[in-house]
């Protein structure tokens, strides 16, 4: 009997520790089992957030870089501004993430952002396998060469036993391989983590050339010193259809980044820009204006936005040709052509379905 | 210890409640158990949960084609091998670089250590600002440091030659690689019995001089059987090693063995950075050892050198042993910054995986499994070693 007091005692204090125990396990147990279901009504969650997490580039000149106001602009940074615009009204409600081509998929799959506009492509196993949805192209882009002009090198394919600088986990380190290998010829990767990175060990003479979409090729040179001791050669070894992306599951979000991104393609081809958009959607005597810009029909409501959405995505930073005139375009020090970016009437692919 | 089994043998059930370690048993039994169900709840669940998610799907991507290169590959590699063998060679560059740093950062740390004692004012003070500043400096910036060191070096058209089959550049180093051919099996066969003679004469050495007071030269014989009995029979079959030189090209060279500045920025970086940590730990070592225990040696007639490697340093390596292995420990997961410079090590490879495949949680598991993996072999062995060369108590 003089044993059994311990005993209880023993008990009860295993009791307590139970009891202190069960509501963290149990809790554990119920946030995996949400894990699963999170993903409907982003539109919900991003309007009472009141901000966009836009997941964006460290640093690529043209599509992501901070202004001489310490902000962030460019290309694919003004698709974030469009949708914040048409999504809560204010284009400046953003929070920027900046992503790595490595930690850009985990950051969206987890749900650390709302939409990735990282200029990254569309492939099948990425929109199929990894469980996200492309909204469309934003930029038709292809993988080429950046070498010094002194190497005399014409063409990709006298690269053999060169190295050659990559940016890991992109598909640019896949077509490399790709394309190495289908011309049996050798190289070297030099494996590199970031753009500025590259950009670096490309300088140093680490590699000899460097790879990646030509938009960013175009890109990093503008920002050599010796801009003309470099060219970029006339091989172009793949497809980059680039556009933003989201996670799937959730079709009415992946509706409204995809028809901002539309109606700022449709815009240029109406002639809708920003400094005639207040003026247009006063109403004209195009239908098709007037829907999307909600003088006419209800397309705003159909996706569960107010009814100038449009209106507020166009104001935010111009229709699609004033964006790449601005970021892009010959005016700009990166200087691209539009090329297969024009409007279709213009000799380009792009091409948006009709706002009805 | 007396009353239980007696306590068990006539009453058994109330012999478990009565004894007080038996019970203490049961009960911590109980927990686990009960404890192990929950976490295997808890995990069967994530599991479950993560696959409706489409986040985690198994371990069968590692036998898909992985389609990108590597550029330093110890075992045979192509853009069309699987996964699982890119995640192969990222290991063993991981331990490639961890075992060169483990090595060079012990020599540097034990002559750190030992010169910092030294009675030289130069000496010791040069040792003292090395180790201070490598320890007081981000491994990172130091990782970095080295490789802008090494792609500051000539360009490759203006490789820095020596004698014409060794050449510099800010792409590395290109060696002659050796080609091993048919009878080079008899020289690393040589080798090993030149090994095993050597520890062989180490221990009849040090029984004859236990029973008789005579020493042994068993460094020079040691030296003579491990190096010079595998260059004789490399001599007598006729010099069974050819080599592959380095060529130049239009680009870079071809053939040799190249070491990449990423290896030897990292490997520099690593060694000096914990050889510094060593160092101190030497010196704790050796300053624990009674000061009483070298004058007595020098007043036996030892020398100094004989006083620190026969009673200094076996005592100090008692106290210098675990610490040591943590610090080994610290190399091996910091050979993981490797990614800052593009040295494709386990994580760097298996980053790229994760997001060529989109298997982040299988890959995270890996890269843990696989580091808890080698340090625990560490441990072990450094256990091991430490247990081997502690006091003998009497």
């Amino acid at each position: 009997m003089l044993n059994s007091s311990p005993i209880i005692r023993e008990n009860q204090r295993e009791n307590q520790q139970m009891r202190r125990v069960l509501p963290v396990l149990a809790a554990l147990a119920v946030s995996a089992a949400a894990l699963g279901t999170g993903q409907a009504a982003m539109l919900d969650d991003v309007k009472k957030s009141g901000v966009l997490k836009c997941g964006i580039n460290t640093g690529l000149a043209g599509f992501a870089f901070t202004d001489d106001k310490g902000s962030w602009a460019g290309f694919d940074v003004a698709y974030c501004r469009a949708l914040a615009a048409a999504v809560l009204g204010d284009p400046d409600k953003v929070k920027y993430v900046n992503l790595t081509g490595k930690n850009r998929f985990p950051a969206l799959a987890s749900g650390e952002i709302d939409i990735l506009s990282r200029n990254t492509t569309w492939t099948f196993s990425r929109d199929v396998d990894l469980g996200f949805t492309f909204v469309g192209v934003i930029y038709y882009d292809g993988q080429g060469f950046i070498g010094r002009k002194a190497l005399g090198v014409e063409s990709a394919k006298e690269l053999d036993g060169a190295s050659v600088c990559i940016q890991t986990g992109t598909t640019t380190e896949l077509n490399l391989a790709d394309f190495f290998r289908v011309n049996k010829i050798q190289y070297e990767p030099v494996p590199i983590e970031t753009n500025s990175e590259a950009r670096v060990a490309y300088l140093a003479g680490r590699c000899d050339v460097y790879t990646t979409d030509t938009s960013g090729l175009a890109a990093t040179r503008s920002t050599f010193k010796d801009a003309d001791a470099h060219m970029v050669f006339p091989e172009i070894i793949s497809k980059e259809p680039l556009g933003p992306l989201v996670r799937q599951g959730d079709d009415q979000w992946a509706d409204i980044a995809r028809w901002t991104l539309n109606a700022l393609i449709n815009a240029e081809e109406y002639g809708v820009t920003q400094a005639n958009v207040d003026e247009m959607a006063k109403g004209t005597n195009n239908p098709e204006i007037n829907r999307m810009l909600g003088s006419e029909g209800s397309l705003g409501a159909m996706l569960g936005l107010d009814k100038g959405w449009a209106i507020a995505a166009i104001k935010a930073g111009g229709n699609y040709g004033e964006i790449f005139d601005r970021f892009l375009g010959p005016a700009t020090s990166i200087g691209l052509q539009r090329g297969l970016n024009a409007l279709y009437r213009d000799g380009g692919i792009l091409y948006a379905p009709p706002m009805r | 210890m007396r009353q239980g089994p007696a306590g068990r043998a006539s009453a058994p059930l109330r012999g478990v409640l009565t004894d007080e370690r038996a019970r203490g048993l049961l009960f911590q039994l109980a927990v686990v158990l009960v404890l192990a169900g929950l976490v295997a709840v808890i995990v069967a669940n994530t599991i479950a949960n993560l696959q409706r998610a489409g986040l985690a799907s198994g371990f069968g991507f590692l036998t898909d084609p992985a389609f990108f290169d590597i550029n330093q590959r110890l075992i045979s590699y192509s853009s069309t091998s699987t996964f699982g063998r890119a995640l192969a060679v990222g290991l063993l560059n991981t331990v490639l670089v961890s075992a060169m740093g483990i090595a060079a950062a012990t020599v540097v740390g034990f002559l750190a250590g030992i010169l910092r004692l030294s009675p030289n004012w130069l000496v010791s003070r040069l040792v003292g600002v090395y180790v201070e500043v490598t320890r007081n400096v981000p491994l990172l910036l130091q990782i970095i440091f080295w490789w802008t060191v090494l792609t500051a070096l000539p360009k490759v058209r203006e490789s820095l030659s020596i004698g014409g089959s060794v050449f510099l550049n800010n792409r590395g180093v290109r060696l002659p690689a050796p080609l091993l051919e048919a009878g080079f099996a008899w020289v690393a066969a040589a080798l090993l019995v030149g090994i095993a003679a050597a520890v062989a004469v180490s221990i009849w050495a040090r029984r004859r001089r236990d029973r008789s007071g005579r020493t042994f030269p068993v460094g020079w014989a040691g030296l003579a059987l491990v190096a010079g009995l595998p260059l004789l029979v490399y001599w007598i079959a006729g010099a069974p090693v050819g080599w592959d030189m380095p060529e130049r090209t239009r680009f870079n060279f071809r053939g040799g063995l190249n070491v990449t500045p990423e290896l030897v920025a990292l490997w520099f970086a690593l060694s000096l950075y914990t050889g510094a940590f060593i160092a101190e730990i030497v010196r704790a070592g050796i300053l624990s050892v009674g000061k009483g225990q070298i004058e007595a040696a020098l007043a036996l007639g030892l020398r100094p050198g004989q006083t620190m490697r026969l009673i200094v340093i076996p005592q100090a390596l008692r106290v210098v042993i675990p610490p040591l292995t943590s610090q080994y420990l610290n190399l091996t997961k910091n050979s993981s910054l490797a990614i800052a410079i593009g040295y494709q090590d386990l994580v760097s490879i298996g980053g790229t995986i994760l997001n060529q495949s989109g298997q982040a949680l299988e890959v995270v598991g890996i890269w843990m499994a696989v580091y808890l993996s080698l340090s625990l072999l560490t441990s072990l062995f450094m256990n091991w070693y430490n247990r081997h060369i502690a006091l003998v108590e009497r």
